[in-house]
């Protein structure tokens, strides 16, 4: 299964982890994952949302405990508790967003914790000189006594950089360093990374920019569900091969191939148009029609504008430029109010944050997108919210005591039940489903799938975007392929397979 | 070369501070002389010096209710021990003093590993002690010793008439010693660190918990020295004594250019602030036909003022998280 490639300049291994496991509640973030960095290598280490990168890499720095496995550093079975200890250690952290102190000047942000002291008081002069020289590492010429808010989020994300290397690090690890960065920037610190390894560092590079990928490492780990897809030496290993091995599955249960013709709803055709919706930095404008009782695919990496097209249309985000037609008459998208009165829907990728509301019930939960949209001067009674609710919970099959109990103590399967109930019983023309199979069981998995089917089949128009592309083959009508902030390509029928979405993702 | 933009507050400070004085000065010409400052260092003493401990709260991103009532709590408590056990006063200023951090400290430890808004559990503290100063004693009483008639004699002459007593002097020690804590010990770092970004602190290793508890019982300890001096200056002990000086404290703190979301400030602006409170209760008191409620407007509007300016200043950093703004 999981292949393994070493360097030819093979050089001493720094970090070893050995089979580790995550498990939370329902979830398994991460299962049997090996990953090896070597002195003197930056190790890539991809995957889409979710597949276990940024579990991975607090597992490695003790943010959260390990449920299984081992991570040695120089031969050393080691347990951090937390990333200071793991600092103590010799990994080093930088964290997307910088976490570091605003407030603080830039000399105290990079000696915090580490001044160095005469009599029990802080020597300031020694400590700037020790700041200075950490500065130095990386050639970064800045008044150390400014406080770090008044510099650039590109500084400052230097600033933490030197902090983590100042720390006789043997391993940094840099989760997503240049989502803030500009080109000139990504740059600099890429002559930094290329500048720390010679000097033998083991450099760990989480991004979801794949040119970075192939300009600056060594090796490419790649993770799927919490899971180990292989590790690769970055030079042999093709974009096209590489977008597969993140996105590519082998189909499991799920492989009834459904398209247009094998639709079973007759009802009137309701259509949905978008018209170059877009907006500025976040999404070129993009046209796409959807029709009741069609399921449209939203195919694409992370960061190539699937889960923006679906907040442009449902009002989360604001579009500066296009509109949306409702069988031809422009709909008003200015809020998610605005949506849901129009009958859309949607199922938001990140179910804890923007879904559920964890403390209400199973039966509040379901509610509340109708209550919305009856508007509040209108309560529904309570027998007939039960009597929805009960219908919802053996309707889809949500595995709950009764519809009392709170949504945060389901499974996340479960949860996601909930969501999609909550849609149905108001009724919605338009739902979009973002990631609806995120973080769910294998089970509950195939359940959902088989839901959104027979929604269709009730007259539904559906866009699900989805990063599994299994799954996106097994119930699309039509695919909409993202790449860029862009849409690339729209695949119909038989052309849609995962050798077509891959080959439009890296074309 | 461009002022570093952490002094802009204490700047802004430093010139209302010219300003009222400048004023003072050209209406009163009683204002110049050093027997003005002498009663503005001494007058402010208490407030300041429980402003210092104050300075660590805001500092560190939390807030303490409980000051005023310590003060009150603290001088009932030494009139008993003076007065009903017969204690030397400083011995029983050193119990007060010990009994009012370790308040401090409990009161820290609740807000610390219970994660508890500081604001109710300080008011929960204000309350109690305020109650605690009744179930000692329920009338004003004076505190009768040789040493406290000794304490209100001490002076050191400044030029022209003023002098120094020795709550200023105590006071002025209080703040070198609020400096060296804020700026030369790791303590002092890592509270502005805390109230800075305190998610952030905890990543880059600083040990968050612990330095709470030991900014609230710094407050503890510095509400019971003012308690203390509080006691000696006036040499009685009253249940109702100081009530809403926790709320001077923190607009001495403010106005003394902190900021009130924590991270930023000095604990000499909280000696400036403390003045300035001080100056516009005496520019009033020198012209006579103010009513006194004027001092209380003008603390207002330049707490207003102060807050503007910081929130511009905050707005213009890069990355601040949206809480620590």
């Amino acid at each position: 299964m999981a292949q393994t490639s070493q360097p030819e300049n093979s050089g001493k291994t720094v970090l070893s982890v050995r089979g580790a496991g995550k498990f939370f509640p329902g979830v398994k973030a991460l299962q049997n994952v090996d990953f090896d960095l070597q002195e003197g290598e930056i190790h890539a280490l991809l995957g889409e949302n979710g597949a276990g990168k940024s579990t991975l890499i607090k597992v490695i720095t003790g943010v959260h405990p390990r449920d299984a496995g081992s991570v040695t550093l120089n031969g050393q079975e080691i347990h951090p508790n937390h990333p200071g200890d793991a600092q103590a250690l010799g990994i080093s952290t930088v964290f997307q967003e910088v976490n570091l102190i605003p407030t603080l000047s830039v000399a105290e942000n990079l000696m915090l914790e580490r001044q160095t002291r005469k009599f029990g008081l802080i020597a300031w002069k020694k400590t700037d000189e020790d700041a200075k020289a950490a500065l130095e590492i990386l050639g970064l010429d800045i008044d150390i006594h400014r406080p770090l808010g008044s510099y650039s989020v590109a500084i400052q994300q230097l600033v933490a950089i030197a902090r983590a290397v100042a720390l006789d690090a043997r391993v940094l690890i840099l989760d997503e360093p240049t989502a803030s960065l500009d080109a000139e920037e990504i740059k600099t610190l890429f002559a930094i990374m290329r500048d720390l390894k010679a000097k033998g560092l083991g450099i760990v590079f989480v991004t979801h920019f794949l040119d970075q990928v192939y300009a600056v490492t060594d090796r490419i780990t790649v993770l799927r569900n919490g899971e180990l897809v292989g590790t690769f030496v970055t030079k042999d290993l093709p974009q096209i091969d590489l977008i597969n091995h993140m996105l590519g599955h082998e189909l499991a249960e799920v492989s009834s191939h459904r398209h247009q013709d094998e639709g079973n709803y007759t009802g009137p055709k309701r259509q949905i148009q978008v018209k170059n919706l877009g907006k500025k930095r976040v999404l070129e404008p993009v046209s796409l029609d959807l029709q009741a009782g069609e399921i449209v695919g939203l195919a694409g990496l992370l960061g190539s504008g699937r889960t923006e097209l679906s907040e442009l249309i449902f009002g989360t985000q604001k579009a500066d430029s296009g509109l949306v037609f409702m069988d031809g008459e422009p709909v008003m998208l200015r809020s998610p109010r605005h949506a849901i009165r129009a009958g859309f829907g949607l199922c938001p990728e990140d179910r804890k944050q923007d879904g559920i509301v964890a403390e209400l019930s199973v039966r509040e939960n379901i509610m509340l997108a109708l209550q919305g949209r009856r508007g509040w001067l209108r309560p529904i009674p309570r027998n007939e919210q039960q009597k929805l609710a009960d219908d919802m919970i053996k309707a889809l099959g949500i595995a709950t005591p009764d519809s009392e109990k709170p949504v945060g103590q389901l499974s996340g399967g479960n949860q996601q039940k909930v969501i999609l109930a909550r849609w149905l019983v108001s009724k919605p023309l338009l739902l979009i489903l973002d990631e609806p199979t995120r973080g769910i069981d294998v089970g509950a998995h195939a359940d959902i799938i088989k839901l959104i089917k027979e929604l269709c089949d009730e007259g539904l128009a559906l866009l699900v975007a989805s990063s599994e592309l299994d799954e996106i083959v097994a119930f699309a009508d039509r695919v909409a392929v993202m790449r860029d902030r862009e849409k690339v390509s729209e695949l119909t029928g038989a052309e849609i397979t995962q050798e077509n979405i891959i080959e439009a993702i890296a074309r | 070369m461009k002022i570093n933009e952490r002094f802009y507050p204490l700047l802004a400070t430093l010139a209302v501070l010219a300003l009222l004085y400048g004023y003072g000065i050209f209406e009163h010409r009683a204002f110049s002389d050093t027997y003005v400052l002498g009663a503005l260092l001494t007058d402010n003493a208490f407030l300041i010096i429980t402003a210092v401990g104050m300075t660590f709260v805001i500092l560190s991103g939390g807030i303490d209710l409980s000051v005023g009532s310590m003060i009150a709590f603290v001088g009932v408590l030494m009139a008993e021990l003076v007065t009903g056990f017969g204690m030397h006063p400083v011995l029983a200023a050193v119990i007060s003093i010990i009994i009012g951090s370790a308040f401090g400290a409990l009161m820290g430890v609740i807000i610390a590993k219970f994660d508890i808004q500081p604001f109710i559990i300080t008011l929960a503290g204000m309350f109690f002690l305020r109650g605690m100063c009744f179930l000692i004693n329920l009338d004003s009483v004076p505190i009768d010793h040789a040493f406290v008639s000794e304490f209100s004699g001490f002076q050191i002459p400044l030029p022209g008439r003023g002098w120094l007593t020795a709550s200023a002097v105590l006071m002025l020690l209080t703040v070198v010693g609020g400096i060296i804590i804020a700026h030369y010990t790791r303590f002092g770092r890592n509270v502005y660190a805390i109230g800075g970004d305190r998610q952030s602190a905890q990543l880059l290793g600083t040990p968050v918990d612990a330095t709470i508890i030991r900014v609230y019982a710094l407050s503890g300890f510095f509400s019971a020295l003012s308690g203390v001096v509080f006691a000696f200056y006036t040499a009685s002990a009253y249940p109702l004594a100081a009530v809403g000086v926790e709320l001077d404290a923190i607009a001495a703190v403010v106005i003394g250019g902190t900021l009130l979301t924590g991270g930023m400030g000095f604990v000499i602006g909280t000696f400036f602030g403390g003045i300035i409170m001080g100056v516009i209760q005496t520019l009033i008191a020198f012209d006579g036909s103010l009513n006194s409620w004027w001092t209380k407007i003008m603390i207002g509007a330049l707490l207003f003022g102060f807050i503007v300016l910081q929130r511009l200043i905050t707005r213009s950093f890069s990355g601040m998280r949206a809480g620590a703004t």
